[in-house]
Order: structure tokens, then sequence, then C-alpha cells
């Protein structure tokens, strides 16, 4: 997943980031900290600290009132009405891609909700864990329709513009490797500044998440004029982070993500969650708490589906509210039903 | 100058006190204040530095420059060397160092023309000449440099697409993509001509300063060119004809999307060079101006009186005392070019900040990358700033 911050920031970040690790004072006293509870922590603040993006129209941005709204926001109120029954209590903050691992690993996050790729070497080298997989991404090219190009395999030779920093730069150029074909990079951080430079001619093609694709091409003044390649050169499972060490937290994320699918699966949405807890199926009322104990063993109380629903809506209802209007199609999202990837565990 | 104009008492030292184990005693004083400061200073670095490896350790965070050997798998653009995605994270950031002193080096040089002879037009008698020099000055230096490095990289955008390439002379294509120049296969013969060049330039250096110690005694010049004509140009001429004189141009076309072939200068490149360039030399025409200001005018006056051409004036009197005053500042621009360069990354310029950016991010060595990015730039700007006084002292005042 490319990141947004410019540059100097994240130095400045992780600049910070080397104080405040070798600050003694502060440091010594968190460090406990990462390694307590983080379940109980958290109710015993009666908040939820969540690391969101910097600001990625659709995944989480603040709005003109300064609140913060997106898909991946959407899921930090969605685990703060399970725990408290309220999607309010929530502090975010904005994380750069450079010190998102660090944030989280310190305990100044709880959870990281913010467009993070699922790899093994992340998984087992920075101390976190991945609850769920929210949004299947995967790393595509866009051209001008105008170059005739219809498949990536044409681009030898090509120029492409590409951000720095994450995964995206080496999957490019693994995929050039594997089938032999030169190109010139051009890499550059910000956003606005590459999406201009690729408008301008800077380059033939720009490379990025799908999902990026499909935001700027609809925020062209001619979409029509870009074309998004049909290769798919890479698997960005975009993943909900957790600290290592409390299962039970990872748990309640965890849940809460296949509650939404769940919700979606079985038709219930924030308008009729009430009238849903009278649903004959049995599934459908284990889900809302009317039957069993499910919530319970979360840790939870037992109504927290319908807290969470009432909140956010189903999967559905959140991908349509914020991936819908930046032209995402569900894609690889859609539920297993329909053909798709997302697929909850049952609930029982 | 001889011995006997030293004046004897200079070399008396003062009577020797002994060292007494008392707080009144100044010398006592001064070494508990030292080693005070000194050991208070020690303890915080230690301090920091074991609470950051503990933190670390505690936060499960892999710490150790280990992953340099690790392959890098990043693209970039631009490289002095050979490199491939393939080589490690070391080489990369060699790279990244390579394209920071590229620009820096080549911007240094540059900026000291421009500079110098902004600030000698501003100096002019020609009204229209030291006014526009004058407007000049005060508009880059006012503007801040990432904006002005923006606007460059968007008026490159702005050149036409690889198709529709302007194309001024044979050979020469400009696009968006960049200056295209033909350029010869670079070969063995080559090579050695270049090393050969660069051997008789040091000759032609110490022969030269043998030839103004010889005419300091015996007032009779020696030419210095034919031997610099000899060891710059014949000697290196004559290798690369003996290594068989090998000459094919390699003329950039147009193939696909880009042109193949042939000397590129990249618009990245370009920008951050004309943007370092033109602001820098703001700075430093001002720098000259004041240098030049600072001679007083009765020098000049002197000078003339003397009867020496007016070349001479400026070469043998006026800018011997102007350089005095211009070098020390002069450190600080050319310090200020190398660290801004480190702009870089906002116009895709792939200098070491950028390739430690991603490096860091990839690999999660935010400490590591953080501390080469700073190694780097402090070894660089100690370099110039040693050069610098190595030469601020060499044209220092000698005071007998």
């Amino acid at each position: 997943m490319p990141q947004f911050g410019p540059s100097f920031m994240r130095t400045m970040g992780a600049a910070a980031l080397g104080l405040a690790l070798a600050l003694p004072g502060v440091a010594r006293a968190q460090a406990p900290a990462a390694n307590a509870n983080t379940f109980d922590a958290v109710r015993a603040r009666g908040q939820l600290v969540c690391g969101v993006n910097t600001g990625l129209a659709g995944f989480a941005q603040p709005d003109s009132q300064g609140v913060w709204r997106g898909f991946d926001v959407d899921y930090c109120r969605a685990v703060s009405a399970a725990i408290f029954g309220d999607p309010n209590k929530v502090r975010y903050v904005p994380t750069t891609a450079q010190v998102r691992f660090t944030a989280l690993q310190s305990g100044e996050v709880d959870v990281l909700s913010r467009n993070t790729t699922w790899t093994l070497s992340r998984d087992t080298a920075l101390g976190l864990d991945f609850a769920a997989t929210n949004f299947f991404d995967g790393q595509g090219f866009m051209v001008k329709s105008a170059l005739g190009v219809k498949s990536a395999k044409e681009l030898e030779g090509a120029t492409i513009c590409v951000q720095p920093g994450t995964t995206t730069e080496q999957n490019l150029s693994d995929w050039a490797r594997a089938n032999r074909i030169r190109f010139t990079p051009v890499v550059i951080e910000r956003l606005e500044e590459i999406v201009s430079a690729f408008v301008a001619g800077r380059c033939d093609a720009y490379t990025t998440d799908v999902s990026g694709l499909a935001a700027t091409r609809s925020a062209q003044p001619k979409p029509d004029d870009y074309l998004i390649l049909p290769e798919v050169i890479s698997k960005e499972p975009l993943a909900i982070g957790v600290r290592q060490g409390d299962a039970r937290f990872a748990d309640v994320v965890r849940w809460t993500h296949f509650l939404l699918l769940s919700a979606e699966e079985f038709g219930i949405t924030q308008a009729n969650v009430d009238q849903m807890a009278n649903d004959p199926r049995p599934e459908v009322q284990r889900i809302l708490g009317k039957n069993g104990e499910l919530g319970k063993m979360l840790g939870l109380d037992n109504l927290w589906a319908v807290n969470v629903i009432k909140a956010v809506g189903n999967y559905s209802e959140v991908f349509d509210r914020s991936l819908k209007p930046i032209g995402i199609q569900r894609g690889p999202n859609a539920l297993w039903t329909g053909g798709g990837l997302q697929y909850s565990p049952p609930f029982r | 100058m001889s011995q006997t104009t030293i004046d004897p008492r200079s070399l008396r030292t003062p009577p020797r006190r002994p060292l007494r184990l008392s707080w009144s005693d100044e010398r006592v004083r001064a070494i508990v204040w030292q080693i005070l400061v000194v050991g208070i200073i020690g303890a915080i670095v230690w301090w920091l530095w074991s609470n950051t490896v503990h933190n670390l350790e505690v936060r499960r965070i892999a710490t150790g420059f280990g992953f340099l050997s690790r392959e890098a798998g990043l693209p970039i653009a631009e490289n002095l060397i050979p490199y491939s995605p393939t080589d490690t994270y070391f080489r990369a950031l060699l790279i990244g160092l390579l394209n920071t002193l590229k620009v820096a080096v080549v911007g240094i040089v540059l900026a000291t023309i421009f500079g110098t002879l902004i600030g000698i037009a501003r100096l002019s008698k020609n009204w229209l000449l030291s006014k526009i020099a004058g407007v000049y000055i005060e508009v880059i230096r006012d503007l801040p440099l990432l904006l002005q490095l923006l606007f460059w990289y968007a008026i490159l955008q702005g050149l036409p697409g690889p198709r529709q390439a302007l194309h001024p002379v044979d050979g020469v294509f400009l696009s968006n993509r960049g200056l295209k120049l033909p350029w010869i296969e670079w070969q063995d013969a080559h090579s050695y001509a270049l090393l050969a060049f660069a051997l008789g330039a040091l000759f032609t250096w110490f022969y030269r300063r043998d030839a103004i110690a010889k005419r300091i005694i015996d007032g009779r010049p020696r030419p210095v060119w034919p031997m610099a004509l000899g060891c710059m140009l014949v000697l290196p001429v004559a290798i690369w004809a003996a290594a068989g004189a090998p000459w094919t141009v390699d003329w950039p076309e147009l193939r696909g999307f880009n042109f193949r072939g042939g000397l590129n200068m990249s618009p990245e490149y370009f920008a951050l060079l004309l943007g370092l360039t033109t602001y820098t030399a703001g700075f430093i025409a001002e720098i000259v101006r004041a240098g030049i200001l600072a001679v007083p005018h009765g020098q000049w006056e002197a000078a003339q009186a003397l009867g020496l051409r007016p070349g001479q004036v400026l070469k043998q009197v006026v800018l011997p005392q102007a350089l005095r005053v211009i070098i020390p500042p002069m450190t600080s621009q050319y310090l200020n070019i190398t660290k801004n360069s480190s702009l870089a990354v906002a116009i895709g310029y792939q200098d070491i900040v950028s390739i430690a950016n991603t490096t860091l991010n990839q690999t999660g060595q935010a400490i590591e990358g953080i501390a080469i990015i700073m190694l780097v730039y402090l070894s660089i700007s100690l370099s110039i700033s040693l050069f610098m006084n190595w030469y601020n002292a060499r044209i220092a005042l000698v005071e007998r």
C-alpha cells in the first residue's frame, strides 16, 4: 500500500520515534503497557485508541467538521461499539506508513486500522498480529487510453510512476523481472505530485493498488481518458493489526469484522437490526444475542452485535458509504456467496 | 623574512607554578569542571543509548545493520554505477549517496560560477544589468526552495511527450522524459585517457608551483602552458590513439515508449540542479558583492598607480583580499546546497534520503535508517568544511 505523508514529515516522525524510544522516563514507563492486557487496558481507559491513515480518500479522512470518516474509521467505530456499546469512544491517531508499527508496538495505539498489507515478515518480525483482512486489494497499472496499451505485458521500455516506501515498489520490480520487462521508474512520494506527473505525461503508466487507481481515475476531469489495465500483479490483503500478546482483544477485533460480514450475509442492516431480532433463523438469533451467549464468550455485552450494526451497519453498508463514491467496485471483496473472498466462520 | 625580526619577548613562556590540590588553584578548578561536564554528557548519551536498546528489545523490534546485505528489490532510475533491483540495500544506499553527491558537487560548481557573475553584475556601472541582478537576488532569495523546485519540475513536465520531442539538433531530444544527448560508447581506452588527463593535471599543478617558486628567486617568468598542453591534451590523446582510437557515437533514438541509448538527463535531476543552483546563486552573489566591496577603494587606486593592468589589479590585489571575506560564508552556502538536496524526495530524484526512507520503511529499521542518513550528511558536510577551512587558511592573511 502506498503512503501519503510528505517525506520530511515522515523523517521527522522517525526522528521523533527514535527520541521517544530513547527518552528514558516516557519510554520506560510505557514499556510494561506494551505487554499488558490490551483488552483490560482499553476497558479501564474507557476509550479505544485507533491508528488510522493520515488522510486517504475513502479509507480515513477528516471531513470539513474534523470528524474522521471512511472505511477504516468505521472499523474503529465498530470495535468501539462492540466493547463500549458506543461507537464514539474512539481517539484517532493519524499514523504515517513509517511510524505505524512502532505506534502499535509501543502502546500508543490499541489497534491499527490503516491499509496495512498482511505479509509474513510483518506478522513475525514486528511484534504484531493481523486480526482480520477487511479489504482485499492488489496492485495494478493505469495508463492513458490514448497510449493504445491494452495489457501490462506491453509496457516494455515504459516509464512507470510509483510511490516509494512500501510493498508497491518491490512488487513492481519483482513483476518486471519475472516478465523480462525493462522500465524506468519515477519515484515520487506525495500522492498529488505523482498523480500530476502521470497526468502531465512524465510517465506512461502509474502503478499502485487497484483501489487507489480507481480513486485517482474517478477524481480526474475525464475518467474515460484513463484505462486500468486488467493485470493485477500482487496480493494486497489489507488487514487490521493488533499488538501481539493479547489473543482476547485480537478475537474481539476479528469477530467484529466477521460480524459485519455475517450481517450482510443474513441481510441484517442498520435500519432493520431491531426487527431482525425476531427473525426465526437460529444463526441470526445467535448473532443478535437473542439466543446463546456468544457475546459473553468474547468478554463483551451479549448485545454487542446489535450495538455494532446500529453504529456502522453491515459490511456492504460500510463499503458503500465510503468506497463506492470514489469508484471502487466490490470485486474480490464481495461475499463468498457472491463469488468474492469475504467469508465469515459460523457464529456458533 | 629573517629570524631577527621576531620579538624575543614573544618566545618567553610564563613561569610554571606547582600544581596545588586546592579549589583556589585555577588549573585544578578547570580540570574538575571539564571532567564534570564531559562526564555528564557521557552519562546522558549512555542513558539514551541504553534506554533505546532496552525499549527496542521490549518491543521485539529487531535491531542492527544486518538488513544491509539483504536484497533491496527497489527500482532506481538513475545510477552512476551499475545497479539492479536484485542488488543489496547497501548498494542501493550507495547509489543514493552517489546521486546526492552528483547533484551537490555539480550544484556547488554551477552556483559558484553563476553566483559570482551575478554578484559582479550587481556592482556593474550598467544600470540595467545591476538592477536585473538586484531583482533576481531579491526574488530568488525570498521564495521557499521547495516551491521553486516544484515550479521547475512543473515546467519541465510541461514539455511535449517523447513522440513529439523538441529536436533542435541531430541527436538531441528534449521532452518531458528529459534531455537526450548523443554520447560515445565508453570503452577502456577512454578510461585510460581520462586517467592520463588527471595525472597530467596533477603534474602540471606541481610544475606551475615550482615555476612560480623559481620566478620569485630569479624574477624570470616561465611559461606553464606548453607543459599543460603536453600533459593534459597531447598525452591523453596519444594514449587514446595508441589504444586503437575507439570512437562510436551512441545516438539516442525513439523506440517504443522511450528513447534508447545516448546520455540522459532526467527532468527530476535537472529540476533539482536548476532549483538548487539558482537559489544558492542568489546568496552567493551577495557574498561575492560583499567581498569585493570590503576591499577599500584605496587598494584599487594604489594598484592602478603601480601601473598594473585592470585584470592584474583584480587578480593580484583585489581578489586575494576579497576571498578572505568571501570564503567563510561561502562554506555555509556549500553546506546548504548539500543539505537542501534532500528536498529531492519532493520531486522524485532518488537521493540518499529517498532511498534510505524506502529502505527503513521496507525493513522497519527506522533508527538505523535515520542514523545512515545523518552519517552521510555529516560526512559530506564535514568534508566540505575541512576542505574549505584548509583553503581559507591557505589564502588567509599570513602574519609575520
